[in-house]
């Protein structure tokens, strides 16, 4: 069975390549989001976290939540990051390094809105182009239709 | 057990008299009358109105769209598959090619972004034609009537015949409703074009 890597292990391991700001939890590491880029790159080719399993966001009104979740399955290992960001910022794309983030951060941007950067076809993908909004965010209003009228 | 002893000249003699009988009985062939040849026209010529005919062609070999959009489809397939058998309503022929359907049973959640695509096909199918609501989603949207990516029911896309309401409808009341729109095809007039 795949099992979760020793977060405190790998958070000593982040520590000493990246410095401070790694939190180890009982089944995530929060960590900084200027750094996920570079903590990717390395998850993927000193680690050996070959499979992209996922990546999903939270919105919690005043600041977004990105949730990562890579698997190595040649170590049958997960791991996953937590990154915090605010509104109107942008992450770094992960789609040159795992082609499964491609349509999932396409997701997020068409549900959230979050803008990731070096991203190769950045657009909507379950919504259609010219929708207004991002249905996802707690503070969206708009409706297609409204059936009280 | 005793065996009857029969003399050889006894067995020729009960041959010739059976063979005897049956040539006195059999002076004349049986007949073998044909007044069946013209049974087919006798039973074939009726009189009736070209609705009443046209309608009864149509009403009974309802040819489905393959074109399901959510849940609401499952019911669907149990009531083609032999359990409920739609095919004793001439409609087991499912058409991949909506050139070939005369109807568009509407089973389930229609978003937005495939409404183009239904009504591409129900634009696409010949006329006569005829469309089914299955289920709340078609009928009204359902739960996620107001929701941002659901269109409030099939009908503001496509005129719709029957609606059938559950979520999903059982295959029995998927048949109650098809059994209706037959009513309502029997109904129907050429001289009156839908
Ligand atoms: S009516 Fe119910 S079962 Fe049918 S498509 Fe809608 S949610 Fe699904």
């Amino acid at each position: 069975m795949t099992t979760a890597v020793d977060y405190n292990d790998l958070v000593a391991l982040l520590q000493k390549q990246f410095g401070k700001g790694f939190t180890p939890a009982t089944d995530y590491v929060e960590m900084p989001a200027a750094l996920i880029a570079q903590v990717a790159e390395y998850m993927k080719n000193t680690l050996r976290f070959d499979f992209f399993d996922m990546v999903t966001a939270v919105d919690y009104s005043d600041h977004f939540e990105i949730v990562y979740r890579l698997q190595s399955i040649q170590n049958n290992s997960l791991a996953s990051f937590k990154i915090k960001c605010s509104k109107n910022t942008s992450v770094p794309s992960l789609a040159n390094l795992w082609l499964g983030a491609n349509f999932q951060e396409r997701e997020i941007y068409d549900l959230f809105g979050i803008e990731f950067t070096g991203h190769p076809n950045l657009k909507r993908i379950v919504l259609w182009d010219g929708f207004e909004g991002h249905p996802l965010c707690k503070d969206f209003k708009g409706k297609v239709y409204d059936t009280a009228n | 057990m005793e065996i009857e002893s029969i003399s050889s000249a006894e067995i020729e003699h009960r041959e010739s008299d059976g063979i005897e009988v049956l040539r006195i009985a059999s002076q004349h062939p049986i007949p073998d009358p044909d007044d069946w040849l013209d049974e087919n026209i006798k039973r074939n010529v009726i009189f009736t109105t070209v609705d009443a005919a046209l309608n009864w062609a149509r009403k009974t070999s309802l040819w489905p769209v393959t074109a399901f959009t959510a849940c609401c489809t499952f019911e669907f397939i149990g009531a083609s598959s032999s359990r409920f058998d739609i095919a004793r309503f001439g409609m087991e022929v499912l058409r991949a090619s909506p050139r070939q359907a005369d109807l568009l049973v509407c089973a389930g959640t229609l978003t937005w972004k495939m409404a183009p695509q239904i009504k591409r096909l129900y634009d696409q199918m010949a006329e006569p034609k005829w469309t089914i609501a299955m289920g709340a989603c078609a009928i009204s949207g359902g739960i996620f009537h107001d929701s941002y990516s659901v269109v409030p029911g099939y009908n503001h896309i496509v005129p719709i015949d029957v609606y059938i309401p559950g979520c999903p409808p059982r295959p029995e009341t998927l048949l109650a409703g098809i059994e209706k729109l037959r009513r309502k095809i029997e109904k129907e007039s050429i001289s009156k074009p839908r």
